[in-house]
């Protein structure tokens, strides 16, 4: 099919690359001010503990210290609101905590105290000089441990929030959301075919390669500048603000150029810390955290329990399904668990549904989002299920869940009705794609699918467009480029003011420069920015139309516009360009500007085709072939939109295979990239995508955000197609070998004694 | 503290004689004495590849060099690569396949990539692999990164080619 438009779907260089590729661009670390000192924060050694004592003295006496900080410096936050983090809100008073503890540490590595120094090494040093007094606490240390009603209590003050019911006594139960539908017993009794699974899954970290950074400098008028790689700079304004008591307007947050983010950079872990030190000293502070504190000390995505029954009829329609969730927040409340009662089997419609949601607290890091947040976990068990269901019917997984799939006008689990969805035709293009027919040949090969869905984000994007002499177009975003968005910015305006791309020259802005931005996250960049984006180009072409017809001595009502060009009848027409180099003459500068907000949701769905080989004797899995499948509304610039469900593929082959966070008794055993084992070039084969296009509601060519979804489905396609290799159902993240090992073991075992009973 | 030793090294081509304490790291000398910060620390302990640089002729993470074992020795860093405004083949390809997203651990691809043609101007895709398993990425899936050095190690052996036709 021909393509209606000149840029959009094309694959450009991106604009940002050549710095990218030379080095020369600035990330989080690479702020470096004359005068600047280092800071190096002190950080719990205990899980759970009561600070008695903190004696910096001597830090402070350390020759090349210049300032130390501790809970004292910092303004005691008591408030209960609700901060905007980026992708969820946190307490204020939580969220303080996170840069500093104050007479208790909820887990391992919250800070203590910091200190600010001429040097790194030397801040280093001095920090171990600082003497903390601790009374431990028995540190929580597994959900289901942690829901029980004799468990140690992280927070006195803590009551579970739920909509029926007052709460008495003090819980780690944040809250308990409840879904339902239809009457659940009659469902089971209308189910000819049941199946229960209970599952468990690891906290996992983001993995960005960029450590969280920050440089600030105070100044007397009480003013904060903040240097730092952040996936939402208003987030970071709004939060600091918050943790420091101060008013937002006095906090310029400059966004330096971001080592990935995935979720877990919306937080100002460090910032604040260099703020205090820097308002001690008056000097520049630059603070970068250390691989080990990446994963002790910022939010990793949440791990839990979940256990699921699923009922069918012989026909393939499913009829119920309750599930039971539990999810660790870490020290304070705020896991994903929400997402994942309303993601997992909103795929589906299930007449008869009961969902039991808690979000449970526990002596680990505080969590955060991560891509497509509490969507992994709950689509690894919904989607193990669903594939038990069709070998229990004898029907191809993909037709079971046809049968199955939710269409525009269906209900999510909470009720809303999806609006322009492409699931059914996903799954169609599935089943027709070469992969899902090609044969498998060998011994302990098998081919498994799964599917995912996320409801995307839309929120806030303010973009404008200024003008340049020679007939070029700036555009100012204040959406931070995580992976290739200045790109697809700058391609909907070349596409709409009918310029080459290279005539377009996109930026971000900092906090100051530009209105409002949500942040880079919940798949929306692209989506609600770009509208931002067409919207001010429709602006632009307003101004810019009457600003032809002066040069073309028309009335503007005669001025039409198309492909860059303004004409009024056959014989008069001038370039875009021609009209944007004279503005000078026909009145002057001006701005163009595109706000977006309250855009319907364009939600997405994708899907997972992976064909493994297992090794009985180690249990190691293999890939073999992997292909990604997505509904993408519109792809703008189709190869970092295949670079996104790569890359979130491949972390979900991570999650499904390797990644966990190892504890032992509230510690993280394996604090570093060696033992936290994410994949490697390696480990992988070259990960097909096939993209399918079926157009949003809202914005304009039908775009759905794109970032999300992907990482869904893998872990379950894996553990689907492991059971077609070796016929057992994995139910626990990560499939690492040691536990497919012993789940083949246990199989092993229970299939002799069932054959010596029947001896 | 200890006190400082002089150090001579040849970085992209110029010569720097600087002093360093004994304990920093080529990785921090590179970056703060010497205000080249494409090279990054991604861990700290040798498991991301994000510090790669070429030390004599060899892929190495600065993180784990002393900067005092690089004493005489020569260095290419990411910001080396190009030559002046002419891109390597790599750094175009690596545009060009868009290998990079948030592009924080590109540089040590680079420079990993670079270490793997000079050895084999011709690398079967399991080669690549094998040869970058020490560089993480977070963002690509290492598709279009494999992908991009194929496609450069492809342009290369095509100019080298060139260039003894015209030789």
């Amino acid at each position: 099919m021909a393509s209606n438009y000149r840029v959009i779907g094309t694959r450009p260089i991106r604009p940002d690359g050549y710095g990218k590729v030379t080095g020369k661009d600035q990330y989080g670390a690479d702020t470096f001010l004359p005068g600047m000192l280092y800071a190096k924060v002190l950080r719990s050694p205990h899980p759970h503990a009561v600070i008695k004592r903190i004696d910096t003295s001597k830090a402070e006496a350390f020759p090349g210290v210049e300032a130390v900080c501790t809970g004292a410096d910092f303004p005691t936050v008591t408030s209960d609101e609700a901060i905007d983090s980026g992708e969820e809100t946190i307490s204020a008073r939580f969220m303080t905590a996170l840069s500093m503890a104050n007479h208790k540490v909820y887990y391992k590595g919250q800070p203590v105290a910091a200190v600010a120094a001429t040097s790194p090494a030397v801040a280093a040093e001095a920090v171990g000089l600082i003497e903390v007094e601790y009374e431990p606490l028995p540190a929580v240390d597994d959900v289901l441990d942690a829901m029980k009603p004799e468990a140690p209590l992280l927070h006195g003050d803590l009551y579970t929030e739920r909509l029926t019911g007052e709460e008495k006594r003090p819980s780690n139960i944040a809250k308990h959301i409840q879904q339902s539908r239809g009457e659940i017993e009659k469902g089971f009794a209308e189910a000819e075919v049941i199946v229960e699974r209970e599952f468990n899954t690891q906290m996992v970290h983001q993995g960005y390669i960029e450590p969280q950074a920050a440089t600030v400098q105070a100044s007397p008028d009480g003013r904060l500048t903040v240097w730092t790689s952040t996936q939402g700079a208003w987030q970071i304004r709004t939060q600091m603000a918050t943790i420091l008591d101060m008013p937002e307007g006095r906090i310029r947050v400059i966004p330096t150029e971001i080592g990935g983010g995935f979720g877990g950079k919306f937080t100002p872990y460090v910032a604040p810390v260099a703020a205090v030190l820097s308002r001690k000293t008056g000097r520049p502070v630059k603070a970068v955290m250390k691989r080990s504190e990446v994963f002790q000390a910022t939010g990793p995505g949440s791990g839990g329990y979940i256990r699921l029954k699923m009922g069918a009829k012989r026909d393939g329609s499913i009829v119920a399904a309750e599930a039971f969730i539990a999810y660790d927040a870490g020290a304070f409340p705020g896991s994903p668990v929400g997402a994942a009662c309303l993601t997992g089997l909103s795929p589906y419609t299930i007449p008869h549904l009961k969902i039991d949601g808690y979000d449970v607290v526990t002596n680990h890091p505080r969590v955060k989002a991560y891509r497509a947040p509490g969507g992994t976990p709950m689509g690894m068990a919904v989607e193990s299920v669903v594939d038990e269901i069709a070998v229990e019917l004898g029907m191809d997984p993909i037709d079971l869940r046809l049968k199955n799939a939710v269409g525009p006008g269906d209900r999510m689990t909470n009720g809303v009705a999806y609006n322009s969805i492409g699931f059914k035709e996903l799954l169609q293009a599935i089943k027709e794609h070469p992969h899902y027919t090609a044969p498998l040949e060998g011994e302990f090969v098998g081919r498994g699918v799964a599917c995912g869905f996320w409801t995307n984000g839309s929120g806030t994007s303010t973009v404008h467009l200024n003008f340049n002499p020679d007939g070029t177009v700036n555009l100012i975003e204040g959406s931070t480029d995580i992976g290739g968005s200045r790109a697809s910015m700058a391609m909907i305006a070349a596409e709409e003011l009918g310029l080459d791309l290279s005539e377009v020259r996109p930026q971000v802005s900092d906090t100051e420069s530009l209105g409002y931005n949500d942040g880079t996250g919940g798949s929306r960049v692209t989506y609600a920015t770009g509208v931002a984006v067409y919207r001010a180009c429709k602006d632009a072409l307003n101004e810019l139309k009457s600003r032809a017809a002066i040069l073309l001595e028309v009335d503007e009502a005669a001025v039409t516009f198309s492909g860059g060009i303004f004409r009024a009848g056959a014989a008069k027409e001038i370039r875009i360009q021609d009209v944007i180099k004279q503005l000078g003459k026909t009145g002057g500068p001006f701005e163009a500007r595109g706000v977006s907000g309250s855009l319907q949701r364009a939600p997405a769905f994708g899907a997972s085709l992976a064909d493994v080989k297992v090794d009985p004797e180690t249990g190691k899995v293999q890939i073999l072939r992997w292909t990604q499948f997505q509904d993408v509304g519109k792809a703008i610039h189709p190869a970092y939109v295949e670079g996104q469900l790569q890359g979130g593929a491949v972390q979900g082959i991570g999650w499904g295979l390797s990644e966990e966070y190892s504890f032992k008794d509230g510690h993280m055993l394996n604090p570093s990239f060696l033992d936290y084992r994410m994949p490697t070039a390696l480990d992988l084969p070259m990960i097909d995508t096939h993209l399918v296009e079926v157009p949003a509601s809202d914005g304009p060519y039908g775009v759905r955000g794109v970032g999300e979804v992907c990482i869904v489905p893998p872990p379950g396609a894996i553990a689907n197609a492991i059971y077609r290799a070796v016929g057992v159902r994995m139910t626990e993240l990560p499939m690492k070998p040691e536990c497919v090992w012993r789940t083949l073991q246990t199989a092993q075992q229970e299939q002799v004694s069932e054959t010596s009973q029947a001896g | 503290m200890a006190g400082k030793v002089p150090v001579r090294l040849c970085v992209n081509g110029s010569e720097y004689e600087i002093l360093v304490e004994p304990r920093q790291t080529l990785l921090e000398v590179l970056r703060e004495e010497i205000q080249l910060p494409g090279s990054k620390e991604g861990c700290g302990n040798g498991n991301c590849g994000a510090c790669s640089v070429m030390m004599d002729g060899l892929a190495s993470n600065s993180c784990l060099i002393l900067a005092v074992q690089a004493d005489g020795k020569e260095i290419t860093t990411v910001e080396g690569l190009a030559d002046g405004m002419q891109l390597h083949p790599l750094q175009q390809a690596f545009l060009e396949e868009a290998a990079l997203q948030c592009g924080i651990c590109t540089p040590g691809f680079l420079i990993a990539a670079n270490s793997l043609l000079k050895k084999n101007p011709d690398p079967s895709e399991a080669e690549v692999r094998h040869h970058l398993a020490g560089n993480l990425c977070r963002c690509t899936g290492y598709d279009k990164i494999v992908r991009a050095v194929l496609k450069a190690a492809a342009a290369m052996r095509a100019e080298s080619s060139k260039e003894e036709v015209s030789a």
